[in-house]
C-alpha cells in the first residue's frame, strides 16, 4: 500500500505543473482585466512548436523556449482583437482555442506519434531508487522547480512590485489607472502575452517533458481545466498551487491504479479531474465568493473619455 | 435661499480682505481666460474665464451643467479645449493630461474618486506616485506623515472599499496634494457629506490656503460659499457671469439671481390638516445577503395629505427600507400596513393597485427604462390597470394622447412622446417619473432623494409637485440627505441612523444642528 501511495504521490506534480503553468498564465491576463478563455489553443501550440522544434535535433531546452515563445506570439494576436480592437473577449478567448488547436494539427502534421528524447526526470539514467523521498524525487524533472519559482515570482510580482499594482489597478478600475498615468492598452497586452507564454510553456511542459511524443489532442482538456482552477484560486497564485495539487492527484490516480492492476473502469478515472471541473464550478458559485475577489473590470472594455 | 448679506466669520485667524494671503504683485495660482469647448457641437463652455489667487478660496458656483466641471477638468487637461489660455503663476502652460498637470502643481478631486476600491490607501498613492512612492512600507510611511502633517486622520493601511465617503475623500486629497498639488480643485465636494463633515472639510481648506495653498471650492450650497470662501466665480450656461468677486461685496441672494438667470420661488410648505393613518411601519427588520444589518426595528407612521422627512446620512438604511415598502425587498421581522391594511407580503403590483407610489433614488435602475420612449414610460403602470386596452391590441393613440398631455402639464422640457426617455436630462427624467407615479389613484408617495443632482428650477419643479401631491391629501414620505429640503416641505423631521429611527421632531423644532448631530451620532 505505501508503495502505491509514494507512487502516486511522486506522480502528481507532473500532472499538477501543466495546470498551474497554464493557470498562472491566466491569472496574470485577468488581473489585469480580460477575460481569457484561450489556454486550450495556446497550449496546443505551445506543445506543438516545442515538439517540432526536438525533433529537427535541436536541444530540448531551446524546443521549451520556442513552445513559451510560440504561446506568447498566438496570444498577442489574441491581445490585438480584444485590447487594440475590442473584441469581444468570451467569443475571441473560444476562437483562439480553435485557431490554436487547428494551427497545432495542420502545422505538426509531420512531427504526430514521433517519440525523442526531451528533457528527462531526475531519475532517468539513475540507480533505481530505495527510499521513499528519493523515490518521490526522482520522479520530477527541472520544469517543476522552475514551476514553483514561478509560482513564487507571479505572486511576488503581483503583490509586491509597482509593476504589478499597476497591473491589478489597470484590472481593477481602469479609468483610475489611466489617470495614474498607466497606459491601460500596454499594460493589458503586456499582460496576456506573458500570460500567453506562461500558457505555451505548459503546452511545451506536456509534449517535451511529459510525453516525448506529439500528438494531436494532447492538450486534452487541461486548457480547461486551467479556467477553472483560476475561479477555484480566486485568482491567487499560491491557492493556485493548492488548486493544481488536488486536480493533478485526480489525473494521477487512474494511472497509478492501472499500474497496480485495480479493476476500476478507465473511463471512470479518466473523467475525474473534469467531474472535480464541474464540482468547482457549482461550488463557486453556490458559496457566492467568486463575486468578491474577481478583478472588478474583469471582462470590461475600456474606453478613454472624450479627449478631443 | 435668504436675503442674507454675505460676510466672512471672524475667528479663524484669517486677513478678511479679499485675495487673502499673497503679496500684492504676486502673479494668480491659475489664470483661464476665453475657454471654449464644445461636447458633439453643442457647446460646453463660452468664452469662461477664471482667476484664481495665491492663498485664496475661491468658489466656483453655478447650477448643475452650467459648465462648472468642464471648465476645471480642461484646466487639469482631462479634456482638450476648442480654444483658450490657461496660465499658472503667470506662466503660458499646455496641459494635455493629468501627468502635465501634476507637474505644474494643479490637483482635482472629481465628485467620483480616483481610487481603486480593492487597493488600501497607500496602495492607491503607490499607483498615483509611480517611482517617488518607493515601496509598499515607504509609501505606508507617507501616507502617515503626510495625514500627520495636515492634520486629517488617513489610515494607509485601511482598504477604500471599508471607508466611509468623507474618509474616502480625504483619502483622495490626500493622494491629489502627495502628487505636489499647489492648487487643490474640490468638486462638489461637499455633496456627499453631513453637516458636520462639510464643516470639516470647509475649515482643512481654510488653513490649507493660511499655509500658502490655493483651493477652488466647486458648490452649489451658497451657504458654504458665505461661511468659508474668499472670492467666488459664478457660471450660467458655460459663461462666467460674475468673475472672482470678493466675497463681502455680493449677497448670496445676488449670487443666486446670477447663477439662475432669474430669482426661483421657494416651494411653500403644504398646510393642509393631516387625515387618518395612511402608511404604518412597524418594527421593521431587514438584513443584507451577508448578514450585516440594514434596518433594525424601523417604526414610522404617516397620515393622509402630510408630508414627513426622513433624513440620513446615505447607506443608514434607506435604500433598505424604499426596497422593502416597494415590495422588492422581504424584511425579516416587522410589518407595514397601508391604510389599516397589511402588505407586509405584498407583491408591488398589489402594492400599487392600493395606491402606494414609489419614486427611487436611482430613477433608471428602478422607475424608468432607458431605452423606452417617454410615452412607453408614461403607460408602463396604467398599462395593467387596462386602460390602453386588452393584452392583444394596445391603444396607441391613446398613450400618445396621454404622453402629450402630460408632457405638457409637468412642463417636461426636451420630451416628445416618441422620444428616448434616456435622451432627457435628469431632472426631465424626474419628471417623466412623477407624471406617471403622481396619477389619481395615488394615496402614499415614497420619494427617494427625489431633487438629487438636479439643478434648481429641476428641483424647485418636483419639490412643487410633491407638495401639490400633499395638498391633494396624498400621504408623502420625503427621504433625503439635504436637509434645507426636508425642513422646507415636511410637517415633521424623522432621522434615520444605522437603520432605526433614533429622532423625530415637528419641522417648528427642527434645525441643521439638531438634525445633523442625531444622523452621525453613535447613540
Ligand atoms: N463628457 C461629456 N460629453 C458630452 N457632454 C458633456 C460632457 N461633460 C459635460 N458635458 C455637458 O457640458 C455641460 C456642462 O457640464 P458640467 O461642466 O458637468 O456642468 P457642472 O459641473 O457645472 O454641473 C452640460 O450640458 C453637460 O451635459
Ligand atoms: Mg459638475
Amino acid at each position: 500500500m505505501s508503495g502505491f501511495l509514494v507512487g502516486w504521490l511522486a506522480a502528481i506534480p507532473a500532472y499538477a505543473a501543466p495546470l498551474l503553468l497554464a493557470a498562472l498564465g491566466l491569472i496574470l491576463s485577468e488581473r489585469a482585466g480580460v477575460l481569457n478563455l484561450s489556454a486550450e489553443g495556446v497550449m496546443a501550440i505551445g506543445a506543438m512548436t516545442g515538439a517540432a522544434v526536438v525533433l529537427s535535433g535541436i536541444a530540448p531546452t531551446l524546443g521549451i523556449l520556442a513552445g513559451v515563445a510560440a504561446g506568447a506570439g498566438l496570444s498577442l494576436v489574441f491581445a490585438i482583437v480584444v485590447v487594440v480592437f475590442r473584441g469581444d473577449q468570451t467569443l475571441a478567448g473560444l476562437t483562439t482555442v480553435a485557431v490554436g488547436i487547428g494551427l497545432a494539427g495542420v502545422l505538426g502534421r509531420d512531427y504526430v506519434q514521433k517519440p525523442f528524447a526531451g528533457i528527462e526526470r531526475f531519475g532517468a539514467d539513475a540507480a533505481p531508487a530505495t527510499g521513499a523521498f528519493e523515490r518521490f524525487f526522482l520522479q520530477q524533472d527541472p520544469l517543476i522547480l522552475v514551476t514553483l519559482v514561478l509560482v513564487v515570482a507571479v505572486w511576488w510580482f503581483l503583490e509586491r512590485t509597482r509593476a504589478g499594482l499597476q497591473l491589478r489597478a489597470v484590472g481593477e478600475d481602469p479609468g483610475t489607472a489611466d489617470v495614474a498615468g498607466v497606459d491601460v492598452q500596454m499594460v493589458r497586452i503586456a499582460a496576456v502575452v506573458a500570460g500567453g507564454a506562461l500558457c505555451g510553456l505548459s503546452g511545451a511542459y506536456l509534449s517535451v517533458a511529459a510525453s516525448h511524443v506529439w500528438v494531436e489532442g494532447m492538450i486534452a482538456g487541461r486548457g480547461w481545466i486551467a479556467v477553472a482552477l483560476v475561479i477555484f484560486a480566486r485568482w491567487d497564485a499560491r491557492r493556485a498551487l493548492l488548486g493544481a495539487l488536488i486536480f493533478g492527484a485526480a489525473e494521477a490516480l487512474g494511472p497509478r491504479l492501472q499500474a497496480v492492476g485495480a479493476p476500476v473502469p478507465t473511463y471512470l478515472m479518466m473523467m475525474l479531474p473534469y467531474a472535480l471541473t464541474l464540482a468547482v464550478l457549482v461550488l463557486s458559485s453556490l458559496v457566492g465568493r467568486r463575486g468578491t475577489d474577481e478583478p472588478a473590470a474583469l471582462g470590461s472594455i475600456y474606453l478613454r473619455q472624450d479627449k478631443s | 435661499m435668504t436675503e442674507t448679506a454675505i460676510a466672512h466669520p471672524a475667528g479663524d485667524g484669517r486677513p478678511v480682505s479679499p485675495g487673502a494671503g499673497a503679496p500684492p504683485g504676486t502673479p494668480p495660482a491659475l489664470e483661464l481666460a476665453g475657454v471654449h469647448k464644445a461636447f458633439d457641437g453643442k457647446p460646453a463652455l463660452i468664452d469662461a474665464g477664471f482667476t484664481l489667487r495665491r492663498g485664496e478660496v475661491h468658489a466656483l458656483v453655478g447650477e448643475n451643467g452650467a459648465g462648472k466641471s468642464t471648465l476645471m477638468n480642461v484646466a487639469t487637461g482631462v479634456y482638450a479645449a476648442d480654444a483658450g489660455r490657461e496660465l499658472v503663476d503667470g506662466e503660458l502652460v499646455r496641459i494635455r493630461g493629468p501627468v502635465d498637470a501634476a507637474a505644474a502643481g494643479l490637483g482635482m478631486v472629481h465628485q467620483h474618486f480616483r481610487l481603486v476600491p480593492r487597493f488600501t490607501v497607500a496602495e492607491n498613492v503607490r499607483l498615483a506616485l509611480g517611482r517617488r512612492a518607493g515601496s509598499p512600507a515607504a509609501a505606508a510611511a507617507l501616507v502617515a506623515a503626510k495625514a500627520e502633517k495636515i492634520g486629517f486622520p488617513v489610515r494607509p493601511d485601511a482598504r477604500v472599499a471599508d471607508l466611509s465617503v468623507a474618509e474616502r475623500q480625504r483619502a483622495e486629497i490626500l493622494k491629489v496634494l502627495l502628487l505636489g498639488a499647489r492648487v487643490l480643485i474640490l468638486d462638489e465636494p461637499t455633496a456627499v457629506l453631513t453637516e458636520q463633515e462639510s464643516d470639516a472639510l470647509l475649515a482643512f481648506t481654510a488653513r490649507l490656503a493660511t499655509q500658502g495653498g490655493s483651493v477652488v471650492l466647486i458648490t452649489h450650497k451658497l451657504r458654504e460659499v458665505a461661511a468659508r470662501a474668499d472670492r467666488v466665480t459664478v457660471m450660467r450656461q458655460g459663461r462666467t457671469v460674475l468673475d472672482g468677486a470678493p466675497i463681502a461685496s455680493v449677497s448670496s441672494a445676488e449670487v443666486a439671481r446670477l447663477a439662475v438667470g432669474a430669482t426661483v420661488a421657494p416651494v411653500a410648505r403644504p398646510r393642509r390638516a393631516p387625515g387618518g393613518p395612511a402608511l404604518t411601519v412597524d418594527g421593521l427588520a431587514h438584513r443584507r445577503d451577508d448578514g450585516g444589518v440594514t434596518l433594525d426595528g424601523l417604526t414610522l407612521s404617516l397620515r393622509e395629505g402630510e408630508v414627513l422627512g426622513l433624513a440620513g446620512v446615505g447607506g443608514n438604511g434607506q435604500s433598505e427600507l424604499v426596497a422593502c415598502l416597494a415590495g422588492l425587498a422581504a424584511p425579516r421581522a416587522g410589518s407595514v400596513a397601508l391604510a389599516g391594511r397589511d402588505i407586509t407580503t405584498a407583491s408591488p403590483a398589489a402594492r400599487r393597485d392600493l395606491g402606494l407610489r414609489v419614486v427611487p433614488a436611482d430613477r433608471f435602475a428602478f422607475g424608468l427604462i432607458r431605452g423606452f420612449s417617454v410615452a412607453d414610460n408614461l403607460a408602463l403602470a396604467a398599462l395593467r390597470r387596462g386602460r390602453y386596452g386588452a393584452p392583444f391590441g394596445v391603444a396607441r393613440r391613446r398613450i400618445r394622447r396621454d404622453a402629450e398631455a402630460a408632457i405638457r402639464d409637468h412642463e417636461i422640457h426636451g420630451a416628445a412622446p416618441g422620444r428616448s426617455t434616456g435622451l432627457l436630462s435628469g431632472g426631465n427624467a424626474q419628471k417623466v417619473l412623477l407624471a406617471r407615479e403622481l396619477d389619481d389613484a395615488v394615496r402614499v408617495l415614497v420619494a427617494h432623494s427625489p431633487t438629487r443632482g438636479l439643478d434648481v428650477r429641476a428641483a424647485q419643479a418636483v419639490q412643487a409637485a410633491i407638495a401639490a401631491a400633499a395638498e391633494r391629501g396624498v400621504a408623502c414620505l420625503l427621504i433625503s440627505e439635504d436637509l434645507e429640503e426636508l425642513m422646507a416641505l415636511s410637517a415633521r423631521i424623522a432621522v434615520i441612523n444605522r437603520g432605526r429611527i433614533v429622532g423625530e421632531m415637528p419641522v417648528e423644532d427642527a434645525s441643521a444642528a439638531a438634525l445633523g448631530a442625531l444622523m452621525v451620532g453613535h447613540a
